[in-house]
């Protein structure tokens, strides 16, 4: 195999067709780029998921003084008591769906509360006093039929301000990842689509514009293989460049909207590392090749008769 | 070297058939005129012998080996057997004679030590030596099927197929080919040549197959072309 003589050949041929080479390369940068968009945004909602279950699942917030106004049907008597305080702990321990109980007291709930918060012109107003202490529960199975069960059981009892769990609070963020990860995958299908009907009319007009080429390496007995190859590399070396060029849009899609956008405004969940974006390009550099060798290969058995 | 035995070729969605029922045998160092009109069946001869068509009844034998029972990964190692020549030449303008030559060799991944010697022997044998770096276009008709002629012997085959070598060629001109084919021919090498050109047949008196609406008509040795029956 003459090396020079293939490269020389593909650089030639995609030269020679340079307006589809770039509708090839921009169209499968878009496919493959949504696909990346996706693949991190479903990393995103496992990496959030893991979070959250390595967290506790359901906290118990107490009255605080103020919420004798508020919640006045459990708060009726203001500052939750430690009489109540240790009956709801001792119970909530004794329930057969919870696997450990944390208590958290309002001073360490207002260090957290400060931490979380930091900057913020708030935190000067509050007084410890007003974020409320709570119990935070970690459940042997969070599923939604126990947290729900957890939440009627203790929701009404007296003390208790409220119950949240935080798969409410995730909610919003699950709904934008699945909806981007829908979304982005939808244009990735029809994109790849697209992108495969391109690269197989691309290799088309190669071969046509090459006939010439082809036929004298066919009757003087070339190989198939041989004569395919700078074809096939062809197409390779377009996909390639999507590849490329897909990377550089799942990395600013992760420096400008992630980390620029999201983890400032959700503090409270993690977001995924640059280690997944590098998996994902790894992942995408693979499916791009795939794509682009197997359209030109169908494209030839089509148009290359050899 | 080449045998058909009782071949006949219907193209799809065509009545008539282009080969009816042939048989015949060119033995190794032969030198044959195919002659027929348009329409006769020649081109459907030589495609058959390329294996760039199967036939629809008979079997068709190129150095021993039947082409219906090769496989398709196998072809290309047919067609190095054979050279093929045609009426436009097919040389490639964006190389040179040497370049054209030497294509037909890397593309069959040969080694560009086995390249650099064999490329100028074929271009002197051809007379064209000294002339390796002009582009096609800078040569005379006959100049460039000299070429063609190199590229396609160049790998040294046993079969040489011409169709038609001479049909875009002055008489003159023509003469010069044909000496350069019979040079080649009695090397050892078999030539199966198409044509239309008369003087050059009765000139050669070598043997004659006439194809005649797809029956072969006349296979004579040392034949003329306007044989009268």
């Amino acid at each position: 195999m003459r090396a020079q003589f293939v490269f020389s050949e593909i650089f030639i041929g995609l030269r020679r067709n340079l307006t589809m080479t770039i509708a090839v390369v921009v169209s499968a940068a878009v496919a493959l780029g949504m696909l990346g968009v996706a693949l991190l945004m479903l990393f995103q909602t496992s990496q959030m998921k893991d979070y959250w279950y390595d967290k506790v699942e359901v906290s118990v917030f107490l009255c605080t003084k103020e919420d004798q106004g508020l919640h006045a049907s459990t708060c009726s008597a203001g500052q939750v008591t430690d009489t109540q305080m240790t009956a709801l702990q001792a119970d909530l321990a004794g329930n057969p769906l919870v696997q450990q109980v944390f208590p958290e007291t309002q001073p360490e709930a207002f260090a957290r509360y400060k931490e979380q918060a930091k900057g913020s012109p708030v935190t000067d107003y509050v007084t410890p006093d007003q974020i409320p202490a709570s119990l935070r529960v970690k459940l042997k199975s969070p599923t939604t039929e126990n947290i729900d069960a957890i939440r009627s059981t203790y929701q009404g009892q007296q003390g208790v301000e409220t119950v949240s769990d935080q798969k409410t609070i995730l909610k919003p963020l699950f709904k934008l990842f699945n909806g981007l990860t829908v979304s982005a995958t939808t244009v990735a299908v029809v994109m790849v689509g697209l992108a495969l009907m391109l690269i197989v009319n691309t290799v088309r007009l190669s071969a046509f514009s090459r006939r010439r080429e082809t036929g004298i390496m066919r009757l003087v007995g070339a190989s198939n293989f041989y004569i395919r190859l700078p074809f096939l590399m062809e197409g390779a070396v377009a996909g390639l460049g999507g590849v490329a060029v897909a990377a550089l849009g799942v990395a600013s899609f992760k420096f400008f909207l992630i980390d620029r956008v999201l983890a400032p405004s959700f503090t409270f969940t993690s977001f995924i590392g640059w280690d997944k974006v590098l998996v994902t390009v790894l992942i995408l550099v693979p499916v791009g090749l795939l794509m682009a060798v197997g359209a030109s290969a169908l494209s030839l058995r089509k148009y290359l008769k050899v | 070297m080449i045998r058909f035995d009782q071949v006949s070729k219907t193209y799809p969605n065509q009545s008539r058939a282009a080969l009816r029922d042939i048989s015949l045998e060119i033995e190794r160092g032969e030198f044959v005129f195919v002659i027929g009109s348009s329409g006769s069946g020649k081109s459907t001869f030589m495609r058959l012998i390329l294996r760039e068509e199967r036939p629809s009844a008979g079997r068709v034998y190129v150095a021993g080996k039947d082409l219906s029972k090769l496989s398709n990964w196998k072809i290309p190692q047919l067609r190095r057997q054979i050279g093929t020549v045609f009426q436009d030449f097919r040389l490639l303008p964006n190389k040179t004679v040497e370049q054209n030559v030497a294509f037909a060799l890397e593309v069959i991944g040969k080694s560009r030590p086995t390249i650099g010697k064999a490329v100028p022997e074929v271009l002197d044998l051809v007379g064209l030596g000294g002339k390796g770096g002009r582009y096609p276009n800078e040569l005379s008709g006959g100049e460039q099927q000299r070429v063609a002629i190199a590229r396609a012997f160049v790998n040294r085959p046993m079969v040489l197929i011409a169709d038609e070598p001479t049909g875009n060629l002055d008489p003159e001109t023509s003469v010069g080919i044909m000496k350069l084919l019979d040079r080649i021919n009695r090397a050892g090498t078999t030539v199966v040549m198409v044509t239309h050109d008369q003087a050059i047949v009765n000139q050669m008196r070598r043997r004659v197959l006439e194809l005649d609406g797809g029956n072969l008509v006349r296979d004579q040795s040392r034949g003329v072309y306007g044989y009268v029956r």
